[in-house]
């Protein structure tokens, strides 16, 4: 115990040991000591947990973008946060116009099958272009340049649609067929929250029928595995790339009207910096280059972020817990660099990558 | 003439005239003067929230400065009146930034704004210290008129405000609470922003004083959008009212998820004057229905023509409740100037700042569209102008969520209503 390969005992392994007996320690004293007040009631941690699956299912929409497009090219693509925001941004103009002519309240779900399809197409548009432009003439390069463009490429794209939308607010407009709640004995849950995981989940399952079951599906996993390889059997390795980040970015715009439903306020054009900053989180936790990594990732994430002040900061006696909500997020990120860098499904990749 | 007699004639000539210039800028002022040639026009800043999700809030304030330089034809003095604006946004640094940005523009008299208090907070230190003078229309904290460092007072010379101090609006927020709304228990949010920690401070004091149970004090952070973690708490303590001053988004997003949350079924809301402009219903949807709201009400002849005026000029109503003050402001910040100005034989102004502050610091009774102004100069009323009547609480019906309607109904005009007859 506490040695090295070597046999000598090492510090390193001995501090990240009791950090670990420690954490768990936290976790369940905090634990205790909430549930054991009876402060906060079954129905309110059941509405806390699907607010976390809806807000989860956001993160695990657009961190399926970061994973794919990690998986095919071994690259962070840090303009996907804003990907997301251009999809969200311009649909609320669409549903602006749907709402005034009544189709949204008349047609709920054709019109938010439009709003999908319409954020899922300028967001598709928006990433095929990055990587057209930015990321494209500088594949080859070392792995560091184009982290550093993709930074570079994210706050382009947030001023252009500074520029493009303004800088105020806007906040979608409500969807009444969404409203209400569906009440099981004490326990109610909102309809949008079950509507936005449903249409997450639906999203999913196509993403992994798109994989597994179609040919464009294989040439990605053989793009993923080897491209030279892949060039040699007749695959168009640069259409491949780009129709990956085409997919990433339909997800993440569709995530944008999912999002516009659930959480309707604030949408600007520095909507997609946070979000896309925790669906990395989100990535990195299932295990980046993991497709149903990332999904889990998401969920396990927007669970921990809702539930996670109220059960062990608020038990521990930590005042303002809920402020404490990010610091929740990224301290579960540096937890699983420590204790499980290859996240809790693990990477998933070829053996020339790894 | 000799190259050297030239060159002697065209120093002497020079020197000549920075003498006769130097003999008309003489200032005495302490502070400094700003010289004006005979043609210079008369420049006053602005520092407001134009962009972003507070910007109603300051166009709001904008156009009541552009109406009252509109009232005098645009002309002070004899001379144009230039308006330059500066987006303060709603935080300090955005603040700090619009100061030094205007401070260092020695063509400025004074300035209007800042539309925040967190704003003001970054702006006031280098408006103070240059010697100039800002007349806010929306700020409420009380540390900005107040002297006591303990609780956080920040104020400085050259400031001035038209719109109320929370020390009495939010004290009488609460008595509201207890006296008419029969609450019995509240739980206050604040985001850290100077007013709106002080608006809830306030506002507990005083509900603790009248024999109320503060349950539950908390914090979001500026840019939080789920807050179902701080609701889910508030929920479990179990508060007859909820009282949070935030702004927008954040207010949106906070009110909109109360609806939903288990437990907060019965709780009153209550929001403060930040939110009070058009597009907060809007923003917030149907969970705005219900909720109370403090915010400016101005009334009279007088405001009436005003309003028929801004409509005339911008086609629609102003999207806050703070015109009337900026237009206040702005009207005793032309009226100080016209006070303090000098004019020489060959028509050159100079304006002492020192004078400028003293010209405000002197107003007394000023019968503005607000009410009647007097501006106080002690610790914790430092630099407050602003009526104390020209309040009201509101109460948001359907009308504003679905059909545009603005203002809201008025609950309670504190220049009417009294407590002592609940």
């Amino acid at each position: 115990m506490f040695r090295n390969k070597s046999g000598e005992f090492s510090w390193v392994d001995f501090t990240i040991d009791v950090l670990r007996v420690l954490i768990v320690l936290a976790v369940v004293v905090g634990a205790w000591n909430t549930l054991s007040s009876g402060r906060i009631s079954l129905a309110q941690w059941v509405n806390l947990l699907a607010a976390g699956l809806s807000q989860g299912s956001i993160y695990a929409l657009i961190a399926l973008g970061y994973t794919l497009v990690y998986g095919i090219l071994l690259m962070i693509n840090f303009a996907h946060g804003e990907v997301f925001m251009a999809g969200a941004f311009s649909a609320f103009f669409l549903a602006e116009a749907l709402n005034r002519t009544g189709f949204l309240n008349e047609q709920p779900l054709l019109a938010i099958l439009l709003m999908i399809m319409f954020a899922g197409l300028v967001s598709m548009t928006v990433a095929v272009l990055v990587e057209r432009i930015a990321y494209r003439p500088l594949r080859g390069s070392p792995r560091l340049v184009p982290l550093i463009t993709a930074i570079g490429a994210s706050f382009f794209l947030q001023y252009a649609f500074r520029g493009l939308y303004g800088s105020n607010f806007k906040a979608y407009p409500q969807v009444r067929a969404l409203q209400g709640a569906l009440q099981i004995g004490d326990i109610s849950i909102p309809v949008t929250q079950i509507f936005v995981f449903c249409s997450a989940l639906v999203l999913m399952f196509g993403l992994h029928w798109l994989v597994e079951r179609t040919r464009i599906g294989k040439a990605m996993r053989a793009v993923s595995e080897n491209k030279e390889v892949a060039r040699l059997m007749g695959i168009d390795i640069d259409w491949v790339i780009l129709f990956t980040f085409g997919v990433g970015g339909f997800l993440a715009g569709s995530a944008g009207v999912i999002n516009g439903l659930f959480r309707p306020q604030g949408v600007n054009f520095y909507m997609g910096f946070i979000p896309g900053i925790k669906a990395f989180t989100a990535a990195v936790l299932g295990g980046i280059g993991n497709i149903p990594g990332a999904m889990l990732g998401g969920l396990f994430l927007g669970v921990i972020e809702a539930i996670g002040p109220n059960l062990v900061l608020a038990g521990l006696g930590i005042p303002g817990a809920n402020q404490l909500k990010d610091v929740i997020a990224f301290t579960m990120l540096v937890l699983v660099l420590i204790f499980r860098p290859q996240g809790i499904l693990g990477e998933r990749l070829s053996e020339t990558k790894a | 003439m000799t190259r050297t007699s030239l060159i002697s004639v065209v120093l002497a000539l020079i020197i000549s005239f920075a003498g006769t210039v130097g003999a008309h800028s003489a200032c005495e002022d302490p502070l400094g003067c700003v010289e004006l040639g005979a043609d210079d026009p008369i420049v006053i800043g602005a520092m407001l929230v134009v962009s972003g999700a507070n910007s109603p809030l300051g166009l709001d304030s904008q156009g009541g400065v552009e109406l009252a330089i509109d009232a005098r034809a645009g002309m002070l003095l004899g001379r144009e009146i230039e308006l330059v604006v500066e987006d303060s946004l709603c935080s300090a640094e955005g603040g700090q930034a619009a100061a030094q940005r205007l401070a260092a523009d020695p063509s400025v008299i004074g300035i209007i704004g800042t539309s925040c208090s967190s704003a003001a907070q970054g702006a006031l230190p280098i408006v103070s210290g240059a010697g100039m003078l800002m007349i806010a229309p929306s700020n409420t904290s009380p540390s900005l008129t107040s002297d006591d460092t303990e609780t956080g007072g920040a104020h400085l010379p050259g400031y001035f405000r038209t719109s109320p101090n929370d020390l009495i609006r939010s004290a009488k927020t609460a008595e509201y609470a207890i006296k008419i709304l029969g609450a019995r228990s509240v739980a206050t949010v604040h985001d850290g922003d100077p007013y709106t920690e002080g608006a809830v401070r306030v506002m507990a004091q005083r509900f603790a004083e009248l024999g109320g149970d503060v349950v539950f004090q908390g914090a979001v952070n500026k840019g939080d959008t789920d807050m179902t973690a701080i609701l889910t708490e508030i929920a479990a303590s179990q508060p007859d009212i909820v009282y949070f001053p935030l702004f927008e988004p954040e207010s949106n997003f906070f009110a909109a998820q109360a609806a939903t949350t288990p437990g907060m079924e019965e709780a009153l809301m209550m929001t403060a004057a930040a939110n009070f402009v058009e597009a907060f219903p809007e923003n917030t949807g149907t969970a705005a229905i219900g909720m109370y709201m403090t915010g400016p009400l101005i009334g009279g002849d007088a405001y009436e023509a005003f309003l028929a005026t801004w409509l005339d000029e911008f086609g629609e109503s102003p999207p806050g409740g703070y015109h009337a003050h900026a237009y206040d402001a702005a009207n005793i910040l032309l009226d100080a100037i016209e006070a303090s100005a000098m004019t020489s034989d060959d028509g050159d102004l100079s304006i002492g700042r020192g004078a400028l502050r003293d010209a405000v610091h002197a107003v007394e009774d000023y019968p503005g569209l607000t009410g009647s102004l007097t501006c106080f100069d002690d610790s914790p009323y430092a630099g407050d102008c602003g009526s104390l009547t020209s309040m009201a609480i509101f109460l948001i019906t359907e009308a504003e969520v679905y059909d545009d309607n603005w203002p809201p109904p008025v609950v309670w005009n504190f220049a009417i209503d009294s407590f002592e007859d609940a």
